[in-house]
């Protein structure tokens, strides 16, 4: 009994003092400490991994240091789930004690983390790459700033360029949460008013592996797809429509021809050549600027991709005016970083594709290029530069009563 | 593989050293009124002061995060540690049974604004909840009680998948993919049930009384067959036990407290979604109960701490890209180098400290609660 209680002790004493241990070495320490997630598991792991590159280029374009503070960057992973999300984003501001958080990088995460904001009103949120209009527009929490244009903006344009190419009658094939709504409502809200009609869409789950079943339901007289999946969903997708002799031209979401789906290697890579589509980025922007940015891309880091994907470059994005909003304040985040925000309020963020400013949501108005899909002399796919749209609001330029944000039945033309 | 054969795998019947002086089947030899009390040692009064006053040094995250999320964990994997550690049956749908918890909660009750739920009290949503739990749990087992071993595995696992396809292909009910969002417990004599210190207590008042129950209801004779029958089912059926109903009446009591965690896990997630009831979850349940060992119901709640430190932390101790290694790794240790989880390390730590003094091994002396 005696000895029975000893043992007991020592395990209890041994729980304590790890404990203990645990939680002296989080003692708050003079660099500015910078919570990073993306996902580095999941659908969209290789697409996470290029967003932390982007992210990480602009600390190093700083050599780590803003205002004589040392940045300190805290990475953490998710799967593109939002409650994972959510316990990631938790731990990194409750346990590691950020002061500022850069992150998620999926449509639904951002929404979650967006609730969470509120409940931590001295941190500052700032987006990763995540892109549901639902984030900024749908109760916007005073201290989450997005200063990437979201999935709507990205996809401005799009409408009328499917219409210039003759597409009349589209099939949606697109996953099934915020952020491919938030596409789909983009170029669904051009498309419908200039006279294009949707007969079918399909929504798919994230990280599914099986498209037969879609494939199987694409009518005969559409004149193209329009396909909004992310990551493996977008591989998985291509390869098993070239089985099934699928030959429509596609209309690409602005992640389904990234720089990370055009360099997989398969065989229906090849008949994306062609492919239209809206994004915030396009590999063939031909400007100093952009040029600069993705010649550092490269040499920051050999084992990226040809060109930085849209993640890298919307990470790149948000860690930047992370940056210069605590260079405006001379890393001055004290009062609540009541100042910060103030400067991140007025911030125009200089980026290799043009300025970003922000609404009175927190949320970014940029620049949106439509692309073609091209292939250069050594077999690279890239994305040449259609259209060039500048200050593209939420809205989508329609005046806020109007406008109705994207869902599974909005916009609706059969 | 034949079903002793089976449960000889998965450890539930492993033979256990005896110290001298302390037969097999001493449990069984004790007068009665002994055997149905509960002795209090000091342990118990060490832990239970320690779990009360857990949030006022932890961190509202070591709180919340940690321990809340384990404690809920912990209740679903309990409901598994009680029917394979003392029924003999594994169970891979007792995530589906406490995913119909979570998912008539957020029909019955309140969700986002775009999900259709019906709004109705959260007392009336949480009671019908865990009841269709808990009838689903029956008809689980129903189902597969027929069957041993891997078999009943292969069912669960089925019925488990069944469901997952069911939440996410079902639009019009279960809301696809997204699933639900927004589904938070209420505000209560004015306290809101899902801050860190109030959902600590609200969960540890759940696992306490799960835990209370399932140890209680072991030394009952019901649970006494119950154990019978996993040792020896012709037997119990031979001394006129109902074999059958006996297991479905397990499946019931193990949906009761499977549909508790799954309230729990759901109101501290804030949604429920097909991915909730996935197969990763389906069997990240049944590696919270083996990791912690299922010879006792406690086992369920230290497996659940160490999967949720693990999920946490590990990707503070190696390369950020690569910290799934780190936890498969521990898991696989865990289970090599020990027969029963964490219980048999800490039965293998007590036994060789308590050894030098001569002392009564800590393994013997619990396995009081199982007659075997």
């Amino acid at each position: 009994m005696e000895s029975r209680k000893r043992t007991f002790v020592r395990a209890l004493v041994a729980a304590v003092v790890l404990t203990a241990a645990g939680g002296a070495a989080l003692a708050q320490a003079p660099p500015v400490k910078i919570g990073l997630l993306a996902t580095l598991e999941g659908p969209f792991a290789a697409g996470g991994q290029d967003g932390i590159r982007g992210a990480e280029l602009a600390v190093r374009q700083r050599n780590g240091v803003v205002a004589g503070r040392k940045i300190e960057i805290i990475k953490a992973s998710s799967d593109a789930k939002p409650d994972v999300a959510v316990n990631a984003t938790r731990k990194l501001v409750e346990q590691d004690k950020v002061d500022i958080m850069v992150g998620p990088l999926s449509g639904s995460e951002g929404i979650a983390v967006k609730e969470y904001s509120k409940t931590q009103p001295n941190i500052t949120f700032i987006n990763g790459s995540s892109g549901a209009q639902a984030t900024t527009l749908v109760n916007p929490s005073p201290n989450f700033f997005r200063f990437n244009t979201d999935g709507g903006q990205w996809m401005m344009g799009l409408g009328k360029a499917a219409l210039d190419k003759g597409y009349k009658r589209v099939m949606v094939i697109a996953e099934d949460y915020a952020f491919p709504y938030s596409q789909v409502q983009g170029f669904m809200a051009e498309y419908c008013r200039l006279g294009g009609k949707v007969p079918v869409k399909a929504w798919v789950p994230l990280g599914g592996k099986d498209y037969s079943s879609v494939i199987a339901r694409v009518p005969k007289d559409v004149d193209a797809l329009v396909v909004v999946l992310g990551g493996a969903d977008a591989v998985n997708f291509l390869n098993q429509y070239e089985q099934a002799g699928g030959d429509k031209p596609l209309i690409g979401g602005s992640i389904t021809v990234s720089q990370d789906i055009l360099n997989y290697r398969g065989k229906r890579r090849e008949s994306l050549v062609g492919t239209i589509a809206g994004a915030p980025i396009a590999d063939a922007y031909d400007t100093p600027e952009w040029k600069a940015f993705v010649a550092d891309y490269k040499k920051n880091f050999p084992d990226g991709y040809p060109s930085p994907s849209l993640f890298a470059l919307v990470y790149y994005f948000n860690m930047k005016a992370t940056l210069d909003g605590l260079e405006a304040v001379k890393g001055d985040l004290s009062d609540g970083q009541k100042k910060y925000r103030e400067a991140l309020t007025k911030l125009v963020l200089k980026t290799p594709v043009g300025d970003v400013r922000l609404d009175q949501n927190r949320q970014a108005i940029g620049t949106t290029f439509i692309t073609e899909v091209v292939k250069d002399a050594q077999g690279n796919l890239y994305n040449k530069v259609l259209r060039k749209l500048d200050n593209v609001n939420q809205t989508l330029g329609l005046p806020p009563a109007e406008f109705k944000i994207g869902s599974r039945d909005e916009p609706n033309c059969p | 593989m034949s079903a002793a054969n089976w449960r000889g795998a998965m450890n539930v019947q492993t033979p256990r050293p005896v110290a001298p002086g302390n037969p097999r089947a001493g449990a069984a030899h004790e007068p009665r009124a002994r055997r149905f009390t509960n002795p209090i040692r000091p342990r118990h009064v060490v832990v239970l002061a320690f779990l009360l006053g857990y949030p006022w040094f932890a961190t509202p995250f070591f709180t919340f995060q940690i321990a809340a999320q384990a404690l809920a964990l912990g209740l679903i994997a309990l409901s598994l540690t009680f029917l394979g550690g003392s029924g003999g049956m594994i169970s891979l749908a007792q995530m589906t049974v406490a995913g119909i918890a979570g998912y008539m909660v957020a029909i019955f009750g309140s969700a986002a604004a775009d999900n259709p739920s019906l709004g109705w009290p959260w007392w009336l949503a949480v009671l019908l909840g865990i009841a269709i739990a808990v009838v689903a749990a029956t008809f689980i087992g129903w189902l597969s009680v027929r069957t041993e071993g891997i078999y009943t595995i292969m069912i669960t696992l089925a019925i488990g998948v069944a469901f997952y396809y069911l939440a996410l292909q079902n639009y019009a009910v279960f809301n696809g993919f997204q699933g639900k969002q927004q589904v938070f417990p209420p505000t209560l004599a004015g306290i809101y049930w899902r801050d860190p210190t109030p959902f600590y207590y609200l969960a540890l008042a759940c696992a306490l009384a799960g835990y209370l129950f399932v140890v209680h209801l072991l030394r009952t004779p019901f649970g006494i067959a119950l154990q019978g029958i996993r040792d020896n089912p012709r037997r119990m059926h031979a001394l006129g036990f109902n074999v059958t109903a006996h297991r479905v009446a397990a499946y019931a009591v193990a949906g009761v407290i499977a549909a508790v965690g799954g309230v729990l896990f759901t109101w501290y997630n804030g949604l429920v979604t097909p991915g909730s009831v996935g197969t990763g979850w389906l069997i990240n349940i049944l590696v919270i109960a083996v990791l912690g060992g299922m010879r006792h119901p406690v086992g369920a709640f230290l497996g659940a701490i160490v999967f949720v430190l693990l999920q946490n932390f590990a990707i503070d101790v190696i390369d950020r890209e690569r910290f799934n290694l780190v936890i498969g790794v521990v898991f696989l240790s865990i289970v090599l180098f020990s027969r029963d989880g964490l219980l048999g390390w800490w039965a293998a730590l007590s036994a060789r400290m308590l050894t030098h003094t001569g002392g009564t091994p800590w393994r013997a002396a619990s396995g009081r609660s199982y007659v075997r």
